[in-house]
């Protein structure tokens, strides 16, 4: 056994230098542990203590019998170590002379297009293997689009276990051409080709003498060469508010990372979506004030101006400043075993703002999903409603409130974003903002110049706002009936509110009796509450007895045509009476109470109420499928 | 090293920013000295709004105290050191009671109960994803089921810097803003930063104790000799610090800044190898975090 060990590299770096972070793709078995593990060894970033347990897991578990096998440095956790499969993102870290690395180890099996999107999102580099024998195959040609997607732009093309077609160039050459050919529309900025042999190194430090006719540099070599794009500090500066400083009363900074361009003390900044202007008074590095600060440093500032900025906002340059929006279109990457549905809300996270993205369309669908074959998804007709685990389409995204959006390619910070469930707390989606829809006539139209009505309210909250109004006896089942009804309602994301007549008697209503008139104070109380909820947007739930049809119809002027829906629950007196839920109607018939509903007081039926309910042969639950039912026919 | 600096600092603000009761994990080592540091100017001129939370085994060396005591003042921040009281009552040692229980106990078991007496929804804490196999995979916001529990299979994909904050009750996130450095990359910073770390360690003649192809420090009386083995003075530092009876020193003439940088960039060990805790039995460390461990 021989033990190469590269002690020229670490020992030059003795100062701190440059990061390039790649992504390694491939399918199952094209090699990518063990050129990982490889690098990592001809590199000399493997410890003698690492080599001697590797001996033993070679032992145990390896594949090459009495040979190291590499793959086994670089097989992160038991359960999969036993398995042979590598489940998600590894990251690791290795250096040379020249740089520091950080690898993205992704696996080949079904999960791939979530862990590869979330891999190659941090990744300036992807090195997608292909095994010599099997040539350019769909999956690679996935793995490249998925990378495109992600706007990594550099690649190299490492065609792997060249010893098993005897290091052949035309075969290499072939090769190359496919893959060249395949991927022109994905405009990467660099493809770099190199014959390898994962297992003995060829190619991977030193140039291999099996492939004289190779002429390019080894993979170490050429990633250590390769020129990252510069930050270009010429873009217009832009910073997400990420934390507000506040540690007395003197001082209240805003601190965050800067997204592009730079900054200077005295600058100009406009804060959005407000659109407030100020200067910059301090630039605070560390523990330092400075004079100017740039992309990708974490900064904290204070302006001259006492304004109000909070987490979320976006302090930008004023003389170029980004698209607010609420709606743009997106590629979207679908990571969630929950398919995607159109019309559900999701928590959207892009920068450091939070709000609500619903997908009100899928465009279309692209044809790399899950493993296996072309999917084959409807793309005529109606527009698909669904997206599943490792799709990726393009979609048009709502907010429910305006954001500060770029695209992707023009700002990784501005453009990308996730979804969360807002159940589940998942994240379930990444994107990529391709084009920015509705910024009317440009920057200068902010929210709060926007009239802000129940339409928009309602809107926002992706519902009708409408009053459901239940009427009947005490015991008559409208309480529980609306009470169930506000769960289903919830679960569908609906924004709701009851408003329960005899809650209502402890505080609003807290004067009243039930002479005739204090009932009808309390329905018009109740009435008035249910419109200004109902303006908010929300759907409200009014459970009362409203004994008198007058107060009733009183209530019902207050709404529009199909906002007020009066549902009778017509649970007959006697019924209501051996039910006596509280025990009222006893106490009424004991003359204990008086002026009680149906007893001491008369109940005016509606005469046409929108529903009307019989609670006798019905289980809540059914009643409640029938006001949905209801509902669904507005 | 601007990048790592500023990325972390990112994701300190990050975190801060949306959890309610954040705590930092603080051991005393060079990580946690580094993370303190990172912390102190992510919130600069103000103070980190989260106390320092120290799982004290009363085994730590006690140059370890009394580094503790200095950053405690020097920070002007609120340290909290918990200890397990059932292990103080069953009075757990790593010598009787052998590492692995001394560890689950004084550690794991403290830290879980530590953060649900204080409520804690966030902790930080200094670990490095080149640090051992199984941490490769661990993400920079790490979830934690209730009781604690760490699944690989329920952890959430990191995209770009977008960290998914949100957590049900009960629920915890372990934020490891390190991850992206290496075991160099942290003595750089400390020596850029001028950072004060616990002197052991630099290399300087200390008592030890030949056991097992170690050498372990007597730093306190409680060392149980065994027949034959004897009292050295020699030279001697530590690449990572814990309980004192369970970290190995190397031999090393390291006693400045920049000679421990030259030994760490060209030694041909681990910096693990002085762990005595990670090698009690295969995927030993994975076991560990599964069961809650940092
Ligand atoms: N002949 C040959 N076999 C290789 C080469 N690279 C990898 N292999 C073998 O291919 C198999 C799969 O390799 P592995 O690294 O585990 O693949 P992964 O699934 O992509 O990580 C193992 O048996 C390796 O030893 C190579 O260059 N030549």
């Amino acid at each position: 056994m021989e033990i190469h060990h590269n002690q020229a590299f670490s020992s030059h770096f003795k100062s701190p230098i440059e990061t390039l972070r790649f992504i390694t793709c491939g399918s199952v078995d094209d090699g990518k542990s063990t050129l990982i593990g490889r690098l990592f060894y001809d590199s000399g970033n493997i410890y003698e203590d690492q080599i001697s347990a590797l001996k033993t897991d070679s032992h145990l578990y390896g594949t090459q019998k009495d040979r190291l096998d590499y793959a086994l440095l670089v097989d992160g956790l038991q359960s999969e170590r036993q398995q042979g499969i590598t489940i998600d993102v590894a990251y690791r870290y290795f250096h040379t002379g020249k740089r520091r690395y950080i690898v993205a180890d992704t696996p080949g099996h079904e999960q791939y297009t979530r862990n590869m999107a979330t891999a190659a999102s941090t990744a300036d580099v992807a090195v997608i293997l292909v095994d010599a024998r099997k040539g350019v195959l769909r999956q690679t040609l996935r793995h490249s689009r998925i990378v495109a997607t992600m706007n990594c732009r550099h690649v190299v093309l490492a065609i792997n276990k060249m010893d098993l077609i005897g290091f052949d160039q035309l075969t290499f050459d072939t090769l190359v051409k496919d893959y060249l050919a395949a991927t022109k529309s994905l405009n990467f900025d660099s493809i770099y080709p190199l014959p390898l042999c994962s297992l003995d190194g060829d190619n991977i430090l030193t140039p291999s003498p099996r492939t004289p006719w190779f002429h390019g540099k080894p993979l170490l070599a050429y990633l250590d060469s390769l020129s990252l794009s510069q930050k270009d500090l010429s873009v217009p500066f832009r910073m997400p508010v990420q934390y507000i400083n506040r540690p007395h009363l003197d001082f209240r900074g805003y601190s965050g990372r800067v997204a592009s361009g730079t900054l200077q003390a005295g600058d100009q900044v406009k804060v959005l979506p407000s659109g407030v202007t100020t200067r910059v008074r301090r630039v605070i590095l560390g523990f330092d004030d400075v004079e100017t600060v740039q992309a990708g440093d974490s900064v904290t500032v204070t302006f001259t101006d006492e304004i109000d900025a909070s987490r979320g906002c976006v302090l930008v340059s004023p003389e170029d400043p980004p698209p607010v929006a609420d709606q743009f279109q997106v590629t979207l990457i679908w990571m969630d075993q929950e398919p995607l549905h159109v019309g559900r809300p999701y928590i959207l996270k892009i920068g450091t703002k939070e709000t609500v993205g619903t997908i009100s369309k899928i465009n279309s669908i692209e044809n790399i999903g899950a493993d296996g074959d072309r999917t084959s998804r409807p793309q005529s007709g109606t527009p698909p409603e669904r997206l599943q685990l490792n799709e990726i389409a393009q979609v048009t995204i709502k907010t429910d409130s305006p954001v500060v959006v770029e695209p992707f390619r023009k700002s990784r910070s501005l453009g990308g974003f996730i979804l969360i469930d807002k159940m589940t707390y998942a994240t379930v989606a990444a994107g990529m903002t391709q084009q920015v829809l509705s910024s009317p006539e440009g920057r200068d139209i902010h929210w709060h110049h926007l009239t802000i009505n129940q339409k928009s309210r309602g809107e926002a909250k992706h519902q009708t706002p409408r009053c459901l109004w239940f009427t009947g006896l005490s015991g008559s089942g409208k309480s529980t009936i609306a009470n169930l009804l506000e769960k289903r309602l919830f679960a569908d994301h609906k924004h709701t509110y009851i408003l329960d007549g005899d809650n209502l008697r402890y505080g609003i209503n807290g004067d009243l009796g039930f002479s005739d008139a204090d009932r009808t104070e309390n329905v018009r109380r109740v009435a008035q509450v249910a419109k200004l909820m109902v303006d908010a947007g929300l759907i409200v739930l009014v459970s009362l007895i409203a004994p008198f049809r007058s107060d009733r119809q009183r209530a019902r002027d207050l709404f529009g045509a199909k906002e007020f829906i009066e549902i009778y629950i017509e649970t007959p007196l006697h019924i209501c009476e051996e039910r006596d839920p509280k025990g009222l109607y006893a106490k009424a018939r004991r003359g204990a109470l008086k002026n009680f509903t149906g007893i001491g007081s008369p109940y005016e039926p509606p005469l046409k109420p929108e529903l009307a309910i019989d609670t006798r042969d019905q289980s809540p639950e059914e009643c409640v499928d029938k006001i949905l039912r209801h509902l669904r026919t507005l | 090293m601007d990048h790592l600096e500023a990325e972390s600092i990112e994701i300190i603000r990050e975190a801060t920013a949306t959890a309610q009761h954040p705590v930092m994990l603080y051991s005393i080592g060079k990580d946690s000295s580094v993370l303190l540091h990172l912390a102190r100017k992510a919130f600069f001129p103000g103070k980190p709004p989260f106390p320092l939370l120290h799982i004290d085994t009363g085994w730590k060396f006690k140059a370890m105290y009394k580094h503790r005591s200095r950053m405690q003042a020097e920070s002007g921040m609120t340290l909290i050191v918990y200890t397990n009281p059932h292990g103080v009552a069953e009075g757990i040692s790593p010598f009787t009671h052998g590492s692995r229980y001394h560890t689950d106990i004084m550690k794991t078991q403290a830290l879980k109960q530590a953060l649900d007496v204080h409520g804690v929804d966030l902790a930080f804490g200094g670990a490095r994803r080149d640090e051992e196999k199984s941490r490769a995979k661990e993400r920079i916001f790490s979830f934690r089921t209730q009781g604690h529990r760490w699944e690989p299979g329920a952890q959430r994909p990191e995209l770009w810097n977008l960290y998914n904050t949100h957590i049900r009750p009960g629920e915890t996130i372990r934020v490891f803003p390190l991850s992206n450095w290496t075991e160099l990359d942290i003595w750089h910073y400390i020596k850029q930063e001028n950072i004060p770390v616990v002197p052991l360690y630099f290399a300087e003649e200390r008592p030890v104790v030949h056991r097992g192809g170690q050498w372990l420090m007597v730093d306190d009386d409680r060392f149980p000799f065994r027949p034959g083995e004897k009292l050295e003075n020699r030279r001697v530092r530590f690449r990572t610090l814990g309980c004192w009876p369970l970290s190995s020193a190397i031999e090393s003439s390291a006693a400045t800044i920049d000679a421990l940088i030259e030994e760490v960039a060209t030694t041909r060990f681990s910096e693990r190898q002085g762990r005595l805790i990670d090698t009690d039995q295969p995927g030993s460390m994975e076991q560990k975090k599964q069961e809650g461990y940092f």
